[in-house]
């Protein structure tokens, strides 16, 4: 499909009932969509709703209102509505998330972590290993890291295991939060590569890039989330 | 994905005279799925589990389970025989204190081989090697098969407790804070021992704890219980990032960081 | 001197005997089932046989013989009173050779000589549930026998072999009757299992402390427990009886001396007599036969 993703009309906002109940707004009637091949970045100033429309599009956050649709093994799924099976599926098959900070899993090892999308999937474990053994390689994640389990390691290097976690396997669809944010140069032209690649793939990204560097080398258009934020609205 | 699930729970509801065990609960687990219903004491969630798990009687609804022929029975229309039968072959339980679940007195090959000779297993050289295959899987040293549980940690009791529920197979296991009371060390390779082998062998699983991390580590979904209610229930990434409720945004405000 | 009120025949009431002999039908119908029944104060204390001797006071008729046996002697002290008892309050006929006997009640042992049909065999049981030692709950145990659910049982046997290398128990072994119920044949040698097995005869056992009577009816299967790998096996005696020769019967261990000596001879007295009394010499009379040649 020409557009695995369409967001339409989503609204939320979070009553905080520990204060009192305060409502805080977080985006009002948010309206876009990402082609297949397509890389769009999410701009506009810290704060602005940025990583929660990336969490909301996952099915992590709940919406108040509105939809987002997902081409998923040949049907639209909703997932703003959609309940919590059909939402492990999609992020089994369809949709993928390299989130800023890995939550690590006691004892399971690097390579492991980064192989389990693989073999959640029914990919033999030997296989998956294999190939997620060529993206720490290409992230120059040192080899004597592979069968550790990622908790001690640095913020640049939980990073590079998440980023090959979430790059393994063929999802029509990926979220990118700050993939590149604790990453020496080197390794951030190896993301880009690694983006341009799933570009010619025709996987459909959204991201959230802080490095102006590499923003201008992966979007393919910029959009500005300040568009839906409820403090325009309240200005208007 | 199947489209059948495996248990249907309906308008589940436990009375204590006018004392509410838990109320109304509806949900449906399908396999491969992992449930984790948490809640502080006296929320109704191990009421709610031996509801569940023909333990206790309900005072209203059903429970349906779909057995191995594909057929839907309600667990409390079947005879005690049946029921028995089921929590021997097709279901696991591992209760919080391990000796609950355990014979202390026979030795752990013993305990992990009863449920096959309880089934008709009758070739000692067989049942032994079974035995020995599933102290590997969870850990154990394959010497320590003639040994009584009495002689191990909490831990490897616990451990041991789950080779003893799995060896049959079982298509669905439920769990009563299994790791309650472990150090956090040995919590944390259990934790990875019953992921593992939840996803190893399709195993859909109820969980109740009372640990906002286990659930988050073991369960897909969750269900967030309050003086016998549930209170919220969704994808239990979702619950515990952006919980809606007053109650769960206590509960998860309440975790200490480390 | 007018009499005295003397006993009823065989001691109990008639009411008491109806009574039993409820238990025994009920038991003969499910074979090995164990029933409950209201067990009554004897002239012996618990553990000296009561079971075994309200069984017997229930069933035996002025027309019948009695033999009593313990540990397959019949003149041990046990066997010695309680054949006296019965002598006593019924004035029965009493013998010491199985083949004229129509009872026999007994501790510990199954005579050697094969019964017949019209023969009953009365066991004295001290602990009549199997799986007592491996399961105390008596509201577990019932439910067990009910539902069938005798795993518990072969782990017993499993932790045998783990344990010792072979299935250790040599008495009170297991056996599984007509293929349902799982019985405790009362603490006889494991020898004597086999014997129990398709028999001619009806056999009743009874327990006075624990209050249960259960019973194979002739032409029964009774089916030792085991593994495939690890099949029941009966205790075999190098030695043949040291006064009259027999092979292949259970033996008692004698000590002759306090340097060591020892002889083995047939724990059944009855068979050993009879054996001796057709001519048949065991290696400890042998010499005396030829010195006196």
């Amino acid at each position: 499909m020409a557009t695995p993703l369409v967001v339409s009309e989503v609204f939320k906002s979070f009553t905080m009932h520990l204060r009192d109940g305060i409502k805080l707004p977080v985006v009002n009637d948010v309206n876009f969509s990402v082609a297949a091949g397509e890389c769009v970045v999410l701009g506009g100033p810290s704060g602005i709703g940025k990583s929660s429309i990336l969490k909301m599009l996952y099915g992590n956050y709940a919406v108040d209102a509105g939809q987002i649709l997902v081409d998923h093994k040949d049907r639209i799924v909703d997932i703003a509505s959609a309940d919590p099976r059909t939402i492990i599926d999609v992020r089994r098959h369809t949709m993928g998330y390299v989130s800023q900070f890995l939550r690590t899993v006691p004892r399971v090892a690097a390579i492991d972590v980064v192989a389990e999308p693989l073999v959640v999937r029914g990919v033999e474990a030997a296989i998956a290993k294999e190939n997620a053994a060529e993206l720490l390689s290409r992230l120059n994640l040192p080899r004597e890291l592979w069968s550790l389990p990622p908790s001690t390691f640095s913020g640049g290097e939980q990073q590079r295991v998440n980023i090959a976690r979430g790059f393994i396997t063929s999802h029509r669809v990926l979220l990118l939060d700050e993939p590149t944010a604790s990453l020496d140069a080197t390794n951030r032209r190896v993301v880009v590569d690694m983006i341009a690649a799933k570009k010619e793939e025709g996987v459909a990204m959204l991201g959230i890039f802080h490095d102006e560097e590499v923003r201008e080398a992966v979007a393919d258009r910029i959009l500005d989330v300040s568009a839906f934020s409820p403090r325009k609205a309240i200005a208007a | 994905m199947s489209d059948n699930p495996l248990l249907k729970v309906s308008g589940v509801s436990k009375f204590y005279g006018s004392r509410i065990g838990c109320k109304d609960v509806n949900f449906e687990l399908w396999p491969g799925e992992v449930l984790a219903i948490v809640g502080e004491s006296g929320s109704g969630k191990t009421t709610l589990l031996n509801c569940i798990s023909t333990r206790l009687l309900p005072t209203a609804g059903s429970v349906e389970y779909r057995m191995r022929d594909g057929n839907f029975r309600d667990l409390y229309h079947m005879s005690e025989a049946e029921r028995r039968f089921l929590m021997r072959t097709d279901w696991g339980f591992v209760h919080q204190n391990p000796a609950d679940g355990l014979r202390m007195t026979v030795s752990a090959g013993a305990n992990v081989g009863e449920r096959l000779m309880a089934v008709g297993d009758r070739h000692y050289g067989k049942i032994r090697e079974t035995a020995t295959d599933w102290l590997g899987r969870v850990e154990i040293s394959a010497d320590r098969i003639d040994d009584q549980p009495r002689s191990f940690s909490g831990g490897m009791r616990q451990r041991l407790q789950i080779a003893r529920n799995l060896v049959t197979g079982p298509r669905l296991v439920f769990m009563d804070e299994p790791t309650g009371g472990l150090d956090v060390s040995v919590q944390a390779r259990l934790l990875d021992l019953v992921r593992g082998l939840v996803n190893d062998l399709g195993l859909a699983a109820i969980v109740v704890t009372h640990d906002l991390a286990v659930a988050r580590l073991l369960s897909h979904r969750m269900m967030v219980m309050k003086d016998g209610h549930v209170i919220e229930h969704g994808l239990t990434d979702r619950v515990l990032d952006d919980p809606r409720e007053p109650y769960t945004q206590l509960l998860v405000s309440s975790i200490l960081q480390v | 001197m007018t009499d005295l009120a003397t006993y009823n025949f065989a001691y109990l009431d008639e009411q008491t005997k109806r009574m039993i002999r409820r238990a025994i039908l009920k038991a003969i119908s499910i074979p090995g089932y164990q029933v409950p029944f209201a067990s009554r104060e004897m002239p012996m204390p618990y553990g000296w046989g009561t079971g075994g001797v309200q069984v017997t006071a229930a069933i035996i008729g002025p027309e019948d013989v009695l033999k009593v046996i313990d540990q397959g002697a019949d003149d041990t002290t046990n066997a010695v009173s309680i054949r006296a008892f019965f002598q006593k309050v019924a004035d029965v006929a009493v013998t010491t050779h199985t083949k004229d006997a129509t009872i026999i009640q007994t501790r510990h042992r199954i005579p050697e000589q094969k019964l017949t049909e019209g023969q009953v065999l009365v066991y004295q049981v001290p602990i009549p549930e199997p799986l007592r030692f491996l399961e105390p709950r008596e509201t577990e145990t019932r439910k067990m026998h009910a539902l069938e659910e005798y795993g518990l049982m072969h782990v017993k046997l499993y932790e045998d072999i783990a344990i010792n290398g072979r299935i250790s128990k040599t008495y009170a072994y297991p056996v599984k009757v007509d293929g349902r119920y799982v019985m405790d044949p009362s603490p006889t040698p494991k020898f004597d299992n086999p014997k129990m097995h398709m028999s001619d005869a009806l056999q009743l056992f009874g327990a006075g402390r624990e209050k249960r009577i259960y019973a194979v009816p002739p032409h029964t299967e009774v089916v030792s427990l085991d593994f495939e790998d690890y099949p029941f096996e009966i205790q075999t005696f190098e030695q043949d009886c040291a006064l009259c020769g027999a092979h292949g019967v259970y033996l008692d261990e004698v000590v002759l001396d306090d340097k060591g000596g020892r002889m083995f001879v047939c724990s059944d007295t009855d068979h050993c007599e009879d054996r001796r009394e057709h001519g048949h010499v065991g290696a400890m009379l042998a010499p005396n036969q030829e010195a006196a040649e």
